[in-house]
Order: structure tokens, then sequence, then C-alpha cells
């Protein structure tokens, strides 16, 4: 294809360096350790440059302040850290529930068939039809908000594309011949379910938890930036960024820019840690 | 008309690992194709034939290499001029319909040959028709989407489709897979048709009794290459010479049935 | 044959969405009935410590309060069929009114957001996947990789910060300059305020079409039939013009019509960091003031939103592809 020119041989010198394997897994890597600083970082700091300096108000970024410090004299990096760490564990949590809720009803669909299955696919159809940030505020709203009603909405909310995946996996393996052949030769379907299922499921249910998390971070803090979701007096990211709206037309930019830069780079890290994932954990990639 | 000459084809592939191969499918090939005759490539399925074709027409992909040199009408046909003549002064038929986009009416897909020919849409129209007429296709055909061609309708729009432009060489590559009998025959009579009005047709098939129905001259295709070029004829008279082409005539159904080994 | 077929699609779509709706108001009342949240205070708000029992009573009265769950969800199903969605607290309107009003205000926003991420995917993607492994397929790649996962609200805040904080090119809020009348409102006050939300909105729904269309561009420039056509002497443009906008513009079409749910979630976020008072502030506004009949509408015809793109979607199949208007495939 005359578009098509990617010269071999720019594609096999960089290859030579390093190649495709090991580039996932260096990704892989990076995204880990880039999550796991967001997650322990605020730990280590603890709380300096939480309290308010007031001879420091409003300062831009500098050295001694990389993100900046708010109308108190707050350190917004130190800020921005506790609160992303906050939102990642929210986020990580919810994501959890839903995986479990999502790995479950998938599961059943796919096993049972029938009656079970129409009801929980009509189910995830329904929840399909609505859209998800109404959804989010509706179950949120439910629960008085709060930490709690995050968490629940979150859950609630995300399962539904694991649950196809899972189905549709399940349905698979469950119609292969190595399976019609074991119900035959007189395994029980725990035996079953554990031989064959599982080694086939579980890769699928830890890339799609992984590929929840961004997901989920993202929309804790939408919730919490609209004011449904965690209280204003923790600092989550989108209370910071909630703040930041407030005081933007004084040209403050910093307070809501940095903020939300450290929220997209923790959402990229989980979505390219989940995606490089796959890629090794999928037969079809896994050799390329 | 056409020439090859010690012509191969190498893929750069990647292996396991990502240590870089090179694959030569086609090794110095050598083949002639004359005006008014028709050529059989034959071989085993999957053994690169259809790669042939794709570079007389210019389309390999892009990680195909290749050497040796191809002559159309004397001159070597270099990658400008493979543009400029691909669809005008030489013609593919396809496999199958699998090669018609199948949300596009069999007419426009028609007119479009015509109009990349250098006709007017209503030119391109008229020419359309007419080669329907002549291929016993009715008008209504050109309404239809590929999905709703029955397969002697489609074989026979796709020679059409061919001959809209004035092509002079024809490349048929594997025109008749899993036909019927009677489709197969037809098929191969519209090629020794183009053939008879001056054009080169090159057949490219796995069907060497297809191929002996109706070409001069048989080149087998064996291992990337032309292991020999014999005449239709010397294949009835015993005079083939090498052994992977004896096996091939032995291998028919009504001589003596021996499975061609390795194949 | 066709309109019976037509038929038995339309009768099939309207049961669904009978079983849709009835679905989402059974969830609706489950988890408002769930609710800590007390309609009355969140209604008297400030005042609460100014009005005696009776009088909250007249209110509980007056809003249905006062009935168990079931039999409100009665009463306001039957309300449903008469086409009486309630009265909203907040607004003190009834909620169809209110949410007939705001969505006219959010629906030029959508539409124009839509519309430009549509075409602005479709462009980038053809784009793309036409110059698959070029520098300007890298470029938009990257583009939608950060996008396709940036906060919609963050997003909002940054372009609020450049061009009407920095540059002062773009209001700061609303719909209408303040002080101005909504009937005195000019066309071209009105598209200067709903340009920034709208422009968030499509800057974020580029991404995932862009990327689909150019998945689908490089599927078709590896399909036999572009072979086919480039034997027959077209050009890369030749292929892209007569087969590939032809063959990718379908699931195009189909994606950018299910994205609606997306792009009204995505509004009620620009929404509420632009202030635009369009019906996405006022889902915000019903949460977080507890007022449930205008939540619960909400939710109601933002389902029937979804589930009428969904169907356009599922329509333009039917009508456009060949093998299934013909070929009922």
């Amino acid at each position: 294809m005359t578009a098509q020119a990617v010269t071999p041989t720019a594609v096999s010198k960089r290859a030579r360096l390093w190649n495709r394997r090991q580039r996932t897994l260096a990704a892989i890597g990076a995204c880990a350790l880039l999550l796991i600083t967001l997650v322990f970082g605020s730990w280590l700091i603890g709380d300096a440059g939480l309290n308010p300096v007031l001879t420091q108000r409003n300062q831009p970024p500098s050295l001694a302040h990389p993100f900046g410090t708010d109308w108190l004299g707050r350190d917004m990096l130190s800020r921005s850290l506790h609160g992303m760490s906050l939102s990642i564990q929210v986020g990580l949590l919810a994501a959890s529930f839903s995986a479990v809720i999502g790995t479950g009803l998938g599961m059943i669909a796919g096993s049972f068939g029938g009656k079970i299955d129409a009801v929980i696919t009509w189910i995830v159809d329904v929840f399909f039809s609505l859209p998800h940030l109404v959804l989010l505020i509706m179950i949120a709203f439910a629960l008085g908000g709060g930490t709690k009603g995050v968490i629940v909405a979150v859950a609630l909310t995300h399962w539904t594309n694991l649950a196809r995946i899972v189905r549709a996996e399940v349905l698979q393996i469950n119609s292969s011949n190595y399976v019609q052949l074991s119900h035959r030769l007189g395994h029980s379907p725990f035996w079953i379910a554990y031989h064959h299922m599982l080694p086939h499921v579980f890769p699928q249910v830890l890339v799609g938890l992984i590929l929840l998390f961004p997901h989920a971070i993202l929309h804790e803090a939408a919730l919490s930036f609209i004011g449904i979701g965690l209280s204003p007096h923790t600092p989550a990211i989108g209370i910071i960024l909630a703040e930041a709206m407030r005081h933007l037309s004084t040209g403050y930019w910093w307070l809501g820019v940095l903020p939300g830069l450290l929220l997209l780079l923790a959402v990229k890290a989980f979505d390219s840690l989940g995606e490089n994932l796959r890629v090794l954990i999928d037969p079809k990639t896994s050799q390329l | 008309m056409l020439s090859v000459e010690n012509f191969s084809v190498t893929f750069t592939m990647y292996d396991r690992g990502l240590v870089q191969k090179q694959l030569t499918v086609i090794t110095d090939l050598d083949l002639e194709v004359r005006a008014g005759e028709v050529v059989a490539v034959v071989g085993s399925s999957g053994s690169g034939k259809s790669l042939l074709a794709h570079a007389v027409l210019g389309i390999l992909p892009a990680n195909a290499e290749t050497s040796g040199r191809i002559l159309f009408q004397g001159e070597p046909l270099s990658a400008a001029r493979c543009q400029a003549l691909r669809g005008r002064a030489i013609a593919l038929i396809p496999q199958s319909i699998g090669y018609l986009d199948p949300l596009m009416t069999v007419g426009a897909q028609v007119c479009r040959v015509g109009q990349l020919n250098g006709l007017a849409k209503p030119a391109a129209k008229l020419v359309m028709l007419e080669t329907f007429k002549r291929y016993n296709l009715a008008s209504e055909v050109q309404h239809l989407y590929p999905f709703q061609l029955s397969g002697g309708m489609a074989r026979r729009v796709l020679v059409a489709m061919a001959v809209v432009g004035q092509a002079e060489l024809v490349i048929a590559d594997e025109p008749t897979p899993g036909l019927h009998p009677d489709v197969v025959t037809e098929t191969l009579n519209h090629l020794r048709e183009l053939a008879s009005e001056g054009k080169g047709v090159m057949l490219i098939t796995h069907d060497i009794e297809a191929a002996l129905q109706i070409a001069d001259r048989v080149a087998v295709f064996y291992a990337g290459t032309t292991v020999e070029i014999a005449a239709a004829s010397d294949f009835a008279n015993g005079k083939l010479r090498h052994p992977y082409t004896q096996a091939l005539w032995r291998a028919l159904p009504q001589h003596d049935f021996i499975p061609v080994a390795g194949d | 044959m066709q309109l019976k077929r037509l038929a038995q699609f339309t009768v099939r779509k309207l049961i669904r969405l009978v079983l849709l709706l009835i679905a989402v108001s059974l969830f609706s009342f489950v988890l408002v009935s769930l609710s800590p949240v007390d309609p009355i205070n969140a209604y008297v708000g400030a005042e609460m410590l100014q009005i005696g029992p009776e009088q909250r009573q007249l209110i509980a009265e007056r809003w249905g309060l006062d009935q168990p769950m079931i039999t409100r969800f009665w009463l306001w199903l039957q309300q449903l069929g008469s086409g009486n969605l309630g009265t909203s607290m907040i607004f003190n309107q009834p909620v169809g009114t209110v949410i007939a009003n705001r969505f006219q205000v959010s629906l030029q926003m959508l539409a124009i957001a839509w519309l430009l991420s549509g075409l602005l995917g479709l462009g980038l993607g053809v784009l793309a996947g036409a110059y698959e492994g070029r520098w300007i397929d890298r470029t938009i790649r990257f583009y939608a990789y950060i996008l396709a996962s940036s906060p919609t609200f963050w997003m909002a805040l940054l372009l609020l910060i450049i061009f009407s904080v920095t540059l002062k090119l773009t209001p700061i809020c609303c719909a209408a300059p303040p002080g101005v009348l909504a009937t005195d409102v000019t066309l071209g006050q009105r598209i200067h305020h709903l340009i920034l939300p709208a422009v968030t909105l499509s800057i974020i729904g580029v991404a995932s079409i862009a990327l689909h269309t150019r998945q689908k561009l490089i599927e078709v420039l590896n399909s036999d039939y572009v072979l086919f056509a480039r034997a027959q002497g077209e050009t890369l443009w030749g292929i892209i013009r007569h087969h590939g906008l032809r063959n990718i513009l379908l699931p195009a079409i189909t994606l950018q019509f299910a994205s609606l749910s997306e792009l009204f979630g995505g509004a009620v976020l620009a929404e509420q960091v632009f202030a635009y008072p369009g019906l996405g502030e006022a889902t915000v506004q019903a949460a977080l003031r507890s007022d449930v009949p205008l939540l619960v509408g909400i939710v109601f015809f933002s389902a029937l939103f979804v589930y009428i793109g969904n169907t356009i979607a599922d329509l333009t199949y039917q009508i456009i592809d060949p093998r299934i208007r013909i070929g009922g495939l």
C-alpha cells in the first residue's frame, strides 16, 4: 500500500534496541511505579504544606511550590498529591466492587443461560441506556452523597462492560469441544470451572479490573467536582478542582490546571497499565 | 507481450523475538505471455502464485521486495508505468466476489472501471451495458449488490469488469474456485475467447485439469518458481520432464490418481 | 415485505422502550425511597426554623410526600400516563416544562458539539487511517489517546482559563449576558455564549470517533476489494472516496448516535463549569437540592434521549446497508 510506508528498516532499528515485549514490560513497570508513588507519596510527605501559611498566599508555581499555593497559602502540590491518593483509593475500592459484580453476573449469565441470561443481559442493556453520569448522580444522591455514596454509585455503574466480556468468554468456552468432552468424561462442573474457565476468565477479569480504574477515578472526581461526592472538607482531587473553579476569574490558573494534569496522568497511567497487560496476556498479541 | 525474467519476491517479516527474517516466496521465475495465447500458471494452493499477479500489477504489500525484470510490451514495468497501466492495459480477474465492494452496486463498480479507463460517466455506462449484453447479463444486474449475485453471474460480472477497459493482458487469479463444472467451463471459455481476440491471458490456478482445457502453454509453479513450461499438448504426449509436473499429471483422477507427495 | 419488516422493527423497539421505561421508573423510585434526604427540609432550606408542623404537613401534602412509597410510585405512574411528570420543587414549575425549557437551552449546544465532533472525528480518522504510521497518524492518535480519557470538567476549566480569563474572547459564564432579558438576547450573543461549552464537548467527543474511523479505514484498506480496486488503477484518495467512505460511514454514524449517552453526561459537567443553564445544570441542581421529581424526570428523559439515539443508529443500518435492507440478513 503506497500510504503504509512504514519502512521496515526504521522499525527494525528501534526493535533491535528494545523489543516489543521488553517495551511492554517497561511500560507496565513505569506505570505501576508512578501509581504507587501517587498513592503512597502523600504518606511520605505527611501533613507538610497542608497548613495555611498566610504570608505565602496565591503564589504561582516556583521551585519551592511546584504547583503554587492557594488562597490560604497551602502548598498545592501536597494538596494535589493527597487528593490524588484519596481519589485513587476510592476509585480502586469502587472498581474492585464493580469487578466482583461484573464477574459474578457475567459468570452466572454465561453458565446458566436461558432466562437468567436473558434477564441479566436485559439489566445490562438498561444500564447502558442511561447516561453514565446521570446514573451516577442518581445513585449518589439516593445514598445521600459522601464517600459511601460515591463508592456505591461507581461500583453499581461500572460492572456492565466486564459482565458482557465475562459472559461472552464463558459462553465461548462452554460451547468449545474440550469442555463438551470434559462433561462427557464425567468431570464435575466445579472441576471444569476450575480447570477450564478460570485460566481463561481470570486474565480477562484482571485486565478488565485495571481498565475499570481510570473510569472509576474519573467518575469519582466528576461527582466530587459537582458536589455530590466526597465532602468539601476532604481534599479529593475533584474538590480541589471545584475550589479552583471558584477562584478562576482571579487568574490563579495553577489552582486548576496542575491538579487536573495530575489527575490526567494518573488516569492515563492506569489506562496504559491495563492496555499493556492486555497485550502481554492476550495470546494474539503476546508474541508480537 | 509480458515477459518475466529472473524474478524474485522477498518478504521481510518478524520472526519470534523480533529477529527479522527474509522470506523468499518467488525465486528466479521466468515466464512469457504472448498476445493471443493463454498461459496457465499451475501450482498448489498457497504456494504464492497470486503474488506473481500482484507483482505484475504492482500491488504487492509494502514489506515485499522484488528483484529481476518484468517487461511489458518490451519495456520494463517500473512503479510509475505500473501505476499508469494497471486497470488499463493490464486487468485482473479476481478469485471471487469477495473482491467487490459489498456496499456498491455491481453496475456502479463496472462503470467505475470504465471511468478509470478515461471514459466519461455516460460513456462508461454504455460500455457497461454492452459488456453485460455480451456476457448474457440482464441489464437489471447493474442494480444488484455483490451479495445478491449467483455463482455464475458473479463469474461473468468479474470477467466483464476486465473487458470494460481496453486491457491487452488479462490476469485471471484462480477464477474457478469451488464452482459448478458448467460454470468452470463457461468461465474458461470466456478466457479463451479473450485470447482469440488477441489479448494475452495469464491463468493462475491450482486446477491443472482446468488449465489444460484452454491453455496453450502451462507453467508449473513449484517451490516459488516455474519448474517447467510445457505446451499443453506435452501433457498428453508424456513429454513432461520435471518430476513434479509428472506427479501432478498422475494425481488426476482420470489417470493414476496418485496423491502428490508433500502437497 | 419491506414495510412489514419495518413495522416489526418498530413494534419490537416500542415494546423494549416500554420495558425500559418501567425498569427506569422502578429503579428511580427504589433509589429515592432509600435516600436519607428529607425532601421537605431540602425544599424549605434556611427557613426551616421558622415554620411549624402544620406548614410542614401542608408542604408534604402538596408534594405528595406523606404517602408510602408504593402509593407514590403508583400515583406517579398514573400521572405519567396522563403526561404529567410532577412538579419541580426548586423551580416550582411542572417537571415537563422545566425539562423542556432546559433542554431547549442545551439542545443548541449539544447539536453543535455533536456535529462538530462527528465531522471532525471522521475527518481526523480518515486522515490517520490513510496515512497509517506516518507522523500525521501519530499526531492524531496521540491527541485522541490523551483526550479519550481527560476529565471533561478539567478540559472545560482549561478552555475557560485560556479563552475567557486570559484572552477574554468568550464570556465566563451563562447562556446570555447578565441583566439581559431572555427575549432580548440576540443570536450572536447566544452563539457567543454557547461556543465554548460546545467546543469543550466536541474536543472530547472527537477522540473515540476518530480512533474508530481510523481502525475501520485501515481494515477497509487492507480488504480484498480495495486490493482489486488498486488493481483497477484507483489511487489512494480514489479508493477512499469511492470505497472507503462508503464502508466506514455506516459504523461511524452508528457510533455517533450511540455516543449521545456520553454527550449527555459530558453536558452535565460542561454546563456546571460554564454555569450554562441547560438540562445538565438542572440535573446537578436537582441532585444537590433534593428535587426528587425533577431528578427522576431527568433520569427518565435521558433514558429516552439515549434510547432514541440508539434506535436511530439501528434504523440507519436497516435503511442504508443493502445487505440488511434487501437481503434481510
